[in-house]
């Protein structure tokens, strides 16, 4: 009986089945995880107000929104420093998120549910996301244009809105002046001097051609000015208005709407502006720039610089590792010296990363960038060019990782090209080559693709050697943008995996940035999916024009 | 003409020495024929005679060894110009190795040794200074196993011609449409040409190989096996075709049917164990063989 169903085949099956089932599990439990814990952040969540009572201590009132809550022995909370009465055997505790860290200077802390008084949701309870310091929470007052009160009571949170749309737009205006218009008007002005200095090194520094240059700089000079000028006044008017607020405490403090970023009132808010809220939030989270040493703000340049640096490495792996596979395939005598080739190609990828990211710094950077600076941008020395880590020696590091995979990959499609479609090509007088290249290679093709999508999921998630080749935390510039030439391999660049372990590891306010890290994985992984998913489909599609016997 | 096979090859090779002597401006092969589909048949039933033959290949001596494998043994004979030489022998015996030598397409195994000679119209194809792209050029084949590329129709039969750098559309286009024709597969692939051709029958791939090789014109054409996967109908077109294709090519198949062999085949040479056992015209060869195992294969009284 038991040999039968032996027999059959289905304990294969089964086992099979369980493989899968528990693979699944896995992801979906893995991305799920992070989902949750990385997209909840954006949702303006309830802020509830009580009262926290120690014994022989004053009660405090407290106001912030319920980041976490776990029960945990009685031992480890006294242990903490809390107060814990001697029968207690376990204990529920609440990570709060107070805000005010300008004020209190502790915006995350614990407390013991026992010592809580009730909960209450009050309606004028203020959440304001600020440029500096953290979020705010306090009770809404009144809202002041040039000191003067202009609104007070349930009047002052229609203004607030208003206001701060006002706010967000000045800013938008000044960034958009300071990171494109003074950016370039900058980046102008520095070639002007490296011009300068190239002359100067030629000995064609003639007077009229350096006064002709100094002209440009003054020109430029005076632009700055100008628009130097319309900034401080747009800076004005953003100082024009600001909020007076109470804190929890009882104190009142009066915030600058220059300093605010969003203003949330979580407790009155229905479903639809929570939704429009959370849309907000995450738009900023993906489109815009960091801000409080990245713990806030967005994750754009991270985002850009990851995707830049894989199609970069791409674009160097791809033709490199295929040629390579070829030369050793087709080409070479298959000998004991093809075999130690691919011995050390498949070592290649055993090797640690971060030993390819010491390779890279002390090889590209140094060696070759170096040596690159000293034939083609002298004017610019001592300040490194390409002599220091960046974009472009990162995507050649990388490139070299997962070159083995590029080229074990597409060996393995080309050993699986059938003899007889070759032997059909050359029976027909072509060469060896005009067989490889009309033939072979486009059959080859998914193979080839097939590596490439493996180089990329394994690129985009490397982190370690990144540090040393070029990755930031934080880059002053995209390495991408409208001054000539336009793209910038020399330029160092943020990256997400890097993104994650600075603001998870590095931040000096771990609570605040733990859901910024869910958040950023959560990306990352998107990212790669949605590259893999790109390569993917091109494959597919060269399978169905190459469709053969042997597939 | 009864003469015994081992005699008939001493006098091919005397053939052959007095053709390496003599001058090689013999036979220019004639690189743009016309398919006349209406010739004359005649041609077949005059007498032939191999001694009066005008020598295509010619092979002395040929050894084939794959590693240890001893595939072909001194093979000696002359292959005449614009006939129909058949090959037949039971299965395993290298027929397929044997075509694959004229070729030159044993050079992509690495175990195949070859020793002896190959003369091509007086030229020694296995010679150092050989264009071997050119040469296979010249000697089209086909193989055993349908063996199409992973493109349309079109392409696999416009092939050859884009490798000689042809770029005018109107003359591939015309090209393509002859040779499907020629191969009895233009009625029914001439709606579908764009199409991948590994979506067609097995017998449609083998005429499409045929096709492949008859759009470059070359001078010999090798078909080894290739009416295997046909129904009678199309096998007696490509028979056709190789009947018309004898007046300006000269074609050297293998086959396992042996009607067909006595079909088409002028001459005929019976394989056995990697020899050439015995080598006549077919119709000697068919009515009356000089060896025993020859009459025995030919009669189905093999093994
Ligand atoms: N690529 C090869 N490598 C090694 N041995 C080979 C190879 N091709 C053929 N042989 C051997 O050479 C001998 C002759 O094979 P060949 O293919 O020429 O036979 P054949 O006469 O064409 O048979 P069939 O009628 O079955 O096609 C066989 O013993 C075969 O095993
Ligand atoms: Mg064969």
């Amino acid at each position: 009986m038991l040999k039968q169903w032996y027999k059959s085949g289905s304990p294969y099956i089964w086992l099979n089945a369980g493989a899968i089932a528990i693979s699944m599990i896995m992801v979906v439990g893995l991305i799920g995880l992070i989902a949750v814990r990385g997209l909840s952040h954006f949702w303006p969540a309830a802020v509830i107000e009580t009262t926290y009572t120690v014994p022989d201590e004053e009660p405090v009132r407290l106001l912030g929104t319920v980041r976490r809550s776990e029960t945990v022995t009685a031992t480890v909370v006294r242990e903490a420093g809390f107060y814990v009465p001697e029968d207690q055997m376990i204990v529920t505790r609440h990570l709060l998120q107070l805000g005010n860290r300008d004020i209190t200077s502790r915006d995350f802390a614990w407390y013991i549910g026992d010592h809580m008084g009730e909960w209450t949701y009050p309606e004028n309870a203020l959440v304001l996301e600020r440029m500096t310091w953290g979020n705010f929470y306090g009770y809404l007052e009144a809202i002041l244009e040039d000191g003067e009160v202009v609104a007070e009571g349930e009047a002052a949170w229609d203004e607030l809105y208003e206001r701060v749309a006002r706010a967000v737009d000045l800013r938008q205006q000044i960034l958009q002046i300071e990171r494109y218009d003074i950016g370039g008007i900058a980046y102008q002005q520095e070639q002007i001097r490296l011009a300068q200095r190239r002359l100067e090194l030629r000995g064609e520094d003639t007077p009229e051609a350096m006064a002709e240059l100094e002209e440009q700089h003054a020109a430029l000079q005076e632009e700055y000015e100008e628009l130097d000028l319309h900034r401080n006044d747009l800076r004005r008017q953003m100082d024009r208005d600001s909020v007076r607020a109470e804190t929890a405490e009882g104190r009142t403090v009066t915030i600058a709407m220059s300093d605010i970023v969003r203003a949330a009132r979580p407790n009155v808010m229905s479903f639809g502006e929570k939704i429009g809220h959370y849309v907000d939030s995450f738009k900023e989270f993906v489109f815009d720039y960091p801000r409080e040493a990245n713990t806030e703000g967005g994750i754009f340049p991270a985002i850009f610089g990851t995707v830049l640096m894989v199609i970069v490495m791409s674009i160097i792996v791809t033709p490199v590792g295929v040629l390579a596979a070829i030369y050793l395939r087709e080409y070479a005598r298959q000998g004991p010296f093809t075999r130690l080739i691919r011995i050390c190609v498949n070592n290649l990828a055993g090797v640690p990363s971060i030993v390819f990211g010491v390779f890279g710094l002390g090889f590209f950077v140094y060696f070759l960038g170096g040596a690159i600076d000293d034939q083609f941008f002298q004017a610019a020395q001592p300040a490194p060019t390409f002599g220091r880590p960046g974009l472009f020696w990162a995507s050649l590091t990388l490139a070299l990782l997962t070159l083995p995979v590029v080229i074990v990959a597409t060996e393995e499609g080309l050993s699986r090209i059938p003899k007889s479609v070759r032997e059909g090509s050359l029976a027909l007088g072509a060469t060896k080559a005009e067989t490889i290249w009309r033939t072979v290679v486009p059959m080859a093709a998914p193979a080839m693709m097939t590596g490439l999508i493996l180089a990329v999921a394994r690129a985009a998630g490397e982190v370690a050697p990144l540090m040393l080749v070029g990755v930031v935390k934080l880059a002053p510039n995209l390495p991408m943008d409208g001054n000539f030439p336009y793209l910038h391999l020399d330029r160092s660049f943020m990256h997400l995996g890097f993104h994650i372990y600075d603001v998870g590891f590095q931040s000096p306010n771990v609570e605040a940035a733990r859901p910024l890290v869910y958040a950023t994985a959560l990306t990352l992984v998107l990212i790669i999916i949605v590259l893999n998913l790109t390569a993917i489909a091109i494959r597919n599609r060269l399978r169905e024009k190459f469709k053969s016997d042997s597939d | 003409m009864t003469k015994p096979a081992t005699d008939t090859t001493s006098a091919t090779m005397e053939n052959n020495a007095r053709e390496v002597g003599s001058t090689p401006e013999r036979h220019v092969p004639n690189l743009t024929p016309e398919f006349r589909r209406d010739a004359p048949k005649g041609a077949t039933t005059e007498a032939i005679d191999l001694s009066k033959e005008t020598p295509c290949f010619q092979l002395n001596a040929l050894n084939l060894h794959y590693g240890s494998n001893h595939a072909l043994c001194d093979v000696s004979m002359m292959i005449p110009h614009k006939r129909i030489t058949a090959f037949i022998g039971p299965s395993g015996c290298g027929k397929s190795s044997l075509l694959r030598c004229l070729n030159r397409m044993n050079d992509l195994i690495d175990i195949a040794q070859i020793s002896g000679e190959i003369l091509l119209d007086g030229q020694d194809i296995y010679s150092k200074n050989v264009d071997v792209p050119e040469l296979r050029r010249r000697i089209g084949m086909v193989f055993q196993k349908p063996n199409p590329f992973p493109k349309s129709i079109y392409e696999n039969v416009a092939y050859g011609l884009r490798i000689q750098g042809v770029r005018r559309k109107s003359v591939i286009d015309e090209t393509v449409e002859r040779s499907l024709r020629h191969a009895a597969l233009w009625d029914e692939v001439k709606d579908r040409l764009k199409s991948p051709a590994m979506e067609l029958s097995g017998g449609q791939q083998q005429r499409l190989v045929i096709a492949r090789a008859i759009a470059i014109e070359p001078e010999v054409i090798l078909l080894d096996e290739p009416c295997s996967a046909l129904d009678p109908i199309a096998t007696a077109k490509v028979e056709e075709l190789m009947m018309q294709l004898k007046e300006n090519y000269t074609l050297v198949i293998v086959t396992h049917n042996m009607q067909q062999a006595a079909r088409v085949g002028d001459y005929c040479a019976f394989m056995y164990m990697g020899e050439l056992i015995e080598y006549d015209t077919a119709e000697v060869m068919f009515q009356k063989p000089s060896k025993k195992q020859t009459e025995d294969y030919i009669t189905g009284r093999f093994g």
